[in-house]
């Protein structure tokens, strides 16, 4: 039964690799976060203009990654875009004054929505709205302000 | 065949066909128990395939087959199977499984249905393989044996389970006049030491003519003769007498059936050939 | 009108046996199925045979896992060094293997290598008679040679796509790292922010077990019904590979259509 002995080593060697490759992939390579999602919170905010903003995209305070955007629709009152967001449970004390924008990371990059943590001393918890929004910046109408301008100054 | 003869393995009417062609028609035979039975033919007669009708791999068109009483084509696979180890088969290759060798090949039935410890079945096995003589070939690889080896090995792996019947298809084909000797004396001795019943498939008329006890001709799809090898020996007319003695002319003509040869000669000069 | 006829006849046969091919294809994979307590319960036969066709297939695998890793980024570096982004080349590279190219050639691979080695093998052995001396010996051949080489299949292939991918990316970083000189940082960072665990890792292997599945069913498949002569047997081997191979690119269109729409 020496044979058999060498089969399972070889077997035991092959599978202890794709283990590691996993575990390689999963820390290193990926933004793995465990098999379960980590307990977050939704909160929600209006914005004007969205740009290219997508589910999925980073929501992010001071460039680190704290939660991520789930959903995308429009207001049926207002007409607006309402932007739901899950925020890590770990990021529970941000003050309910903060406010979110919509920004691009670099020139042509992805957009993502960031976070500026405002001075209450009320926090954000699950189903709360933020107020002070900036929408994003569309290029087509920045360059119209700046064409309109340029020809009032004229 | 005498009265006391118990039947063991009992064929009814049975026919079987490939296609559009007949292999058997209406064949209704019986096997008697304890003794070496002969199914001889001509190539390409179908006796390896009556085998596999009698063991079940194959269903027939309409007939039955009784093998201890019970219809091979009614079981449930696992009755069928419950049967199958009762019966032994010696295929024509040997059918050693390639990548185990010759110790682990003869174990294999006993490890696949008994959980008898390592032990007993080392003590099984080597007595298995001394009955063959291929005691001292037991670590080789099947690819290492000579073929008439590895059907003796293999005929070591049919008898592990001491089964009841064993069938061997086609034994001494191809094989030298010493092995064929061997395996003469191999399957004589099994049947008279282990109460056997060998049905014995094969077109080399000495051989089976050594051992047989009762010897039926197929040719065409029809049982054309049976009984036992004086019988046979001193029929003098016909299909059986040809196949026996080797004739190369008589009902089985040596021409392949064709327009007559001038015929032929004529055309191919009117097509401007070389006569 | 004859000839119509016949033509007639002809295409009506040829349909109608390749609905019998498809009916006993799937006669077969649900006996296979069946068949599977018992395979899982003879952990000695698989063992064998995930060593046959995964530990085998390791060399290969390593090998061209590499390889296309080191080739992804020097490509993808030439072509993002011209935006002057070329930190993205890390999870280019990353992205590309684990969605697409990893399951993609790791499968043609194990087709190649394991899938007409099955298909031989089974061939051979219809050939040899050894499928006839197993029934013969009570034993089902279903339990003790076809399951046990489905499910290690199925088991191996994912495996390998694992440690495909992992040399893919570290190939991609000894060339954008150590030879372009790529920064360490942003090759990683990029990666792990782009890179999202659910979407591109998991359905990645979902992939490689759809593609595994796919090989162990068309190479079995085709040893099973090859003509046991050696001329059938190697031709159902090369329909192995050349059946598999466009089933694996067929059906990774259709996966990547559900997953990443």
């Amino acid at each position: 039964m020496r044979k058999q002995t060498k089969v399972e080593i070889w077997v035991g060697i092959f599978v202890l690799m794709s283990l590691l490759a996993l575990s390689y992939i999963a820390f290193q390579v990926s933004n793995f976060s465990g098999w379960k999602e980590r307990p977050t919170y939704e909160v929600s905010a209006l914005f004007d203009n969205i740009g290219g903003l997508k589910t999925r995209a980073p929501l992010k305070l001071s460039g680190v990654v704290i939660g991520r955007i789930t959903a995308i629709e429009i207001d049926p009152v207002s007409f607006k875009a309402r932007v739901h967001m899950n925020i890590d449970q770990e990021f529970n004390q941000l003050p309910v004054d903060s406010s979110v924008s919509i920004l691009t990371s670099g020139l042509l990059g992805d957009q993502y929505v960031g976070l500026d943590p405002g001075g209450d001393e009320e926090v954000l918890e699950q189903g709360s709205e933020i107020e002070m929004t900036q929408s994003a910046m569309v290029l087509e109408e920045l360059i119209g302000q700046f064409l309109v301008k340029f020809s009032e100054s004229d | 065949m005498t009265e006391k003869t118990e039947i063991l393995i009992e064929i009814k009417n049975l026919t079987f066909s490939r296609g559009s062609r007949k292999i058997f028609d209406d064949i209704t035979l019986s096997i008697p128990k304890g003794k070496i039975t002969a199914i001889m033919g001509p190539s390409g007669s179908g006796k390896t395939t009556l085998l596999k009708l009698i063991a079940g791999q194959l269903q027939p068109d309409s007939g039955e087959v009784y093998v201890e009483g019970l219809n091979v084509h009614q079981l449930s696979r696992k009755k069928l199977y419950q049967l199958r180890r009762k019966m032994g088969m010696l295929f024509q290759s040997g059918a050693l499984l390639t990548d185990l060798n010759v110790f682990d090949n003869v174990a294999f039935p006993l490890r696949e249905h008994t959980k008898l410890p390592e032990k007993v079945i080392y003590a099984l096995v080597l007595m298995k393989l001394q009955a063959v003589g291929l005691r001292g070939a037991k670590n080789l690889m099947p690819s290492e044996l000579s073929g008439g080896m590895s059907r003796r090995v293999a005929l070591a792996r049919g008898i592990a389970l001491d089964p009841e019947m064993i069938f061997y298809d086609e034994p001494f084909v191809g094989q030298d006049p010493i092995t064929k000797g061997v395996l003469v004396k191999l399957i004589k001795t099994l049947n008279d030491s282990l109460d056997l019943t060998s049905v014995l498939v094969s077109h080399d008329v000495d051989e089976v003519m050594q051992i047989a006890d009762y010897i039926c001709v197929i040719s065409e799809g029809k049982l054309i003769a049976e009984g036992s090898k004086e019988t046979l020996q001193h029929e003098s007319t016909g299909y059986v007498n040809q196949f026996i003695k080797g004739l190369p002319d008589g009902p089985v003509p040596f021409h392949f059936p064709s327009v007559s040869y001038a015929e032929d000669l004529e055309a191919s000069r009117k097509k401007g050939g070389l006569i | 009108m004859n000839g119509f006829q016949s033509l007639m006849q002809e295409i009506g046969r040829t349909f109608l046996e390749k609905v019998a091919v498809f009916g006993r294809g799937f006669l077969f994979i649900l006996s296979l199925f069946s068949a599977m307590p018992s395979a899982l319960l003879r952990v000695d036969l698989l063992m064998k045979q995930i060593y046959v066709a995964g530990v085998l297939s390791l060399p290969i695998i390593l090998m061209a896992g590499l390889f296309v890793g080191m080739v992804l980024s020097l490509q993808g570096y030439n072509i993002l060094v011209e935006f002057n982004a070329e930190e993205a080349v890390g999870s280019m590279t990353a992205l590309s293997l684990l969605r697409e190219l990893g399951p993609v050639v790791g499968a043609l691979l194990f087709a190649g290598r394991a899938g007409s080695a099955l298909t031989a093998e089974i061939g051979l052995m219809r050939s040899t008679e050894q499928i006839s001396a197993l029934e013969m010996m009570a034993v089902d051949p279903l339990k003790f040679v076809y399951a046990p080489r489905f499910l290690a299949v199925v088991i191996a292939l994912p495996l390998l796509v694992l440690i495909f991918n992992a040399l893919g990316v570290f190939g991609g970083y000894l060339v954008s790292v150590s030879w372009l000189g790529v920064d360490d940082g942003a090759f990683w960072s990029q990666m792990s922010s782009q890179v999202d665990w659910h979407e591109d890792v998991v359905n990645g292997m979902i992939k490689s077990v759809a593609f595994g599945l796919l090989i162990a069913v068309v190479a079995l498949f085709q040893g099973v019904n090859a003509i046991p002569s050696s001329e059938g047997v190697s031709n159902a081997t090369t329909r192995t590979v050349v059946h598999s191979s466009l089933g694996i690119l067929g059906l990774d269109f259709i996966l990547t259509s559900i997953m990443f729409n």
